[in-house]
This record gives structure tokens, sequence and C-alpha cells, in this order.
């Protein structure tokens, strides 16, 4: 059977691993390999590196980092964050990233992840969706992409619009529809980060998770808002997210993944726990 | 020592598969051509991406018979992920319903998609990706050293249906994923896994090692 994944999610820049990491066995918590070989340690099942460099220059450094932790960590990762075109995504699949993950180009130009999927596989072809509750008036105004966009029974006159930019620039897509069209483009993997969530460590957004988890057929990791294990439990088991995705939690040392996939594994969620090593064996 | 060639046809990175075994002390070459077979003893087809285009790239770049007379001399070969199913008579990906795209047909059998349907109503999502475990009723020698159901890493949307009975079986794994699927073959000097070891952590570099040390 397979297991639930558990992805801790680091911000790079110009190579280095930026937001609050403080392992403190660590030489250089900054070094993405080094970062990556803790988590593995622990059990991570997978590191999404989300690139935050902004500069041109700063992309090639970020290629040169991709190609190390692939070199040196053998577990799979996803790296996200600046894609814009095809070139952007053959450069870091050749690097070594078996997974790429779309964000704002899938908006503005949905072609790249026909494009991706096309050359290298729905299995490496992972979309960003960051949806946020808005004003249904104002979604309805703006919405391009269906005549009927989902309302939320949460909280009741707000519908979910699709945002770029960290949260700060409303798309006019409907979540739910945009999460049907990129799969049928080629989209092998959904990360769903609810903008309303993202850093409030309240938990995941369960309605939106639920409401794009039942209207796509393929994996999707859950994001934003998680606090606790508890959180991690509630987003795998109330929706058909096959995969938890945090920060914080891990980054400061509050929880290990292993605790966390123990809490999981207590809790009847398939993990994958670490085995004896047989390398030693 | 064995000398392992890892084959480059343009279908995906191989230098993590090279890293992972000279991680494990092995010495692993890319090949860049195909007449450089002949300087290994032991072959390695990884691959990810489609099948059509990876059948069209063996072909033009000459691989298919110098892998044909390295696994008829003899000589260890393993397939990985897309590598595993061109083995294979043909695959239904980009198929006309009903027929195949034509693999290299080494081991009887052909490769198709995950079934969505699960039958008790419930939909199997497609690709499979993710750990999941491996359970082995052969004792195949590239599970030296492991636990039965191990967790390897899988990233797939189709599988391969080896041709094979109780008295000749192909199959020497197998995961449970919307029902049982066959994980990794061995036949002879032919093996090849569905999941990629070298993604599979201390697992899979076990696998790989195994593998280096037959």
């Amino acid at each position: 059977m397979i297991t639930n994944r558990i992805i801790p999610c680091l911000d790079v820049n110009e190579g280095r691993v930026v937001k609050g990491v403080n392992f403190v066995q660590l030489r250089d918590a900054g070094d993405p390999v080094e970062v990556a070989k803790k988590y593995d340690e622990q059990g991570a099942d997978e590191l999404v590196f989300l690139d935050i460099t902004a500069s041109h220059e700063g992309r090639d450094i970020t290629l040169d980092m991709v190609k190390r932790v692939a070199e040196e960590c053998f577990m799979p990762f996803t790296v996200g964050g600046g894609i814009r075109t095809i070139d952007d995504v053959t450069r870091l699949i050749q690097a070594g990233a078996e997974k790429v993950s779309i964000n704002t180009a899938a908006v503005v130009n949905p072609k790249i992840v026909e494009q991706t999927a096309r050359r290298f596989g729905r299995c490496a072809t992972v979309v960003n969706i960051d949806p946020k509750r808005v004003p249904m008036e104002e979604l309805r105004a703006r919405c391009t992409n269906t005549d009927s966009p989902v309302e939320s029974q949460l909280k009741p006159g707000y519908g979910f619009e699709i945002h770029t930019h960290g949260g700060r620039k409303p798309v006019g897509l409907d979540p739910v529809a945009f999460a049907k069209y990129v799969v049928e483009l080629g989209a092998g993997e959904i990360i769903l980060t609810s903008m309303d969530g993202d850093g409030t460590k309240d938990g995941y957004d369960i309605e939106i998770t639920k409401l794009i988890g039942d209207a796509v057929n393929v994996p999707v990791v859950a994001s934003g808002g998680c606090g606790s294990p508890e959180h991690m439990r509630q987003v795998l088991t109330e929706t058909r997210a096959d995969a938890a995705l945090a920060a914080s939690i891990f980054h400061y040392g509050e929880y290990t993944i292993q605790e966390t996939k123990e809490y999981l594994a207590k809790a009847g969620l398939p993990m994958r726990m670490m085995p004896a090593d047989p390398l030693t064996v | 020592m064995s000398r392992i060639g890892i084959i480059d046809y343009h279908m995906g990175n191989l230098r993590s598969v090279q890293k992972a075994f000279e991680f494990i002390g092995a010495d692993a070459v890319i090949l860049h051509r195909s007449e450089d077979v002949e300087s290994v003893d032991k072959l390695v087809l990884p691959g990810v991406g489609s099948f059509a285009d990876a059948m069209k790239f063996l072909n033009q770049m000459g691989w298919i018979e110098p892998i044909r007379k390295h696994i008829e001399a003899g000589k260890p070969f393993l397939g990985i992920c897309l590598g595993m199913q061109l083995i294979f008579e043909g695959s239904e990906e980009e198929a006309t319903p009903g027929e195949i795209v034509p693999g290299l047909g080494i081991l009887p059998g052909k490769v198709v998609r995950f079934n969505e349907n699960m039958g008790d109503g419930g939909l199997l999502k497609v690709p499979q990706m993710g750990w999941n475990a491996i359970h082995w009723d052969r004792n195949d020698p590239l599970f030296d050293g492991l636990e039965q159901d191990s967790h390897v890493y899988f990233v797939h949307s189709y599988h391969v249906q080896p041709t094979e009975t109780a008295e000749t079986p192909i199959s020497s794994a197998r995961a449970d994923y919307g029902g049982e699927f066959t994980a990794t073959v061995w036949k002879g000097n032919v093996w090849a896994t569905q999941f990629h070891p070298e993604k599979s952590q201390r697992i899979g570099l076990r696998i790989l090692k195994n593998f280096a040390a037959i």
C-alpha cells in the first residue's frame, strides 16, 4: 500500500536555504545538501525546494545547487519558484530535479504545463495552485474560467480565487476549474497552498483541499497552515490529499519528521518508517 | 571489479544513477555511444518520459543491437522505471486502442496503464507517486540484506504485465496499488525495477549494491 508522504519545504535564495533552519548539529544550516541529508536521515519522504532568487545570475547558482542535491542525496525532490519557460524546466530537470513545480507560469501561459508533460512526462509535471477566499461579487466580476465559481461553505459570501505573487495578486481563476484544466494539460501532481492558511499554523484549509482533491484524480499535496502533526492527520484523513507539506514546524525544530510520522502511524495512517540501515547489515 | 555502463539516450538525468553506484563503491560510467557497450560488464537502462520517444531515441542512436548482444552474451542487465517497461514487447502508452507501441521484446508481456476505476466505486490516483512496499516471492539476489516489505520510491502511470507461469516466472516482487502489480522482474541475467532505486535512499542503494555484486 502506498504511504502518505511528509514533505518539508525549503526556501532557497541563490543556492542557500534561507528560511529558518535550525538543526543544531549542522555545520552550516544554509547548505541545501546538508539540510536535505538531515531531513533524509529523519525520514522525510520527499523535499520541495522553493527558489525565491530574484536575479538572473542567481538562478545559475540554483541550478548548481539542484545538481549537488541530486548527486549527493538519493531521495526524491521537487523544485519550484521562478519557472517561466520550458527552457527553465529543461535546465532544472537536466540538473537532476525529478519534478518541477510550475506556479505563476501555469496561470500566465498554461501551455508550459502541456510542454513539460510532453517532454518530461506527467510524473515530472507539478502545478502549484494558491487559492485565497475573496468576496463572491469580486470573484464573479473577475472570474474567467467558469460561470459558477465555488462559494465557500465555511465563509458564506466568499469564494476561492487563485492568487500569485505570494497571495497578493488575484488572477480571476477558480481553483477547482483550473485544477481540472491543468490535469487535462498534463499535470501529474498538484501542490495546493491555501493563502488563507499559509503562515497561520492554524491547520490546513480542509475545505479547499477537499474540493480540489475531489475534483482531480492525481496526487494532491496539501500545503499552508500546518502547526502540528495533528493538522497533518486532519488533512490526510478528511480530504483526498496524499501528502502533507510543512515548513516552520520542521525548520524550527518544533517537531522532527520522525515523531510526526510516529504520531500519524499511531493514528492509523500509512507511513514509511525508517528501517534498519541495509548498507551496514 | 566489474564495470557498469549507464545508457544515455536523452531520456532523463543519469547522474544520480551514476552517483548512487559510485556511493556504494561501484565503477559506473555513462555511455554516450552505442559502441561503448562492449567496454562494460553490466548494463543499466534508466529513463523517464514517454515510451514512444524512448524507443525512437534507442533506435536512432543505435542502442538496440548492442543491448541485445549484451543480454544474449549472458551479461547482467538492469532496467529502471521506463527502462524496465522498454524491455517488454510493447506499451499501451500513446498506442491506438487495442494495439501497442513496440518495445525491445526481451521479455514477454506488455505495459499497461493503471486502471483508475477500482471496482468498489473508488478512484485510483494516476500516476502513483510515492513510497510503496515491495513483497518478493522469489529469492532474487537484488533483495539480499533487505527486509520483506521495504519501501521504495515509485513515480509512474504505467506498469508491466509479464506473460508468465508458475514454472517460468518473470516477476520477482510485487507491490499493491489498487491491486497487485509487478514491481521488479528477474529472468536469468535480466533484472528490472519499476521504482527508482537511485531515489529510494538506503534501501535503493542496497539494491544497486546487490546488482553491482552479481
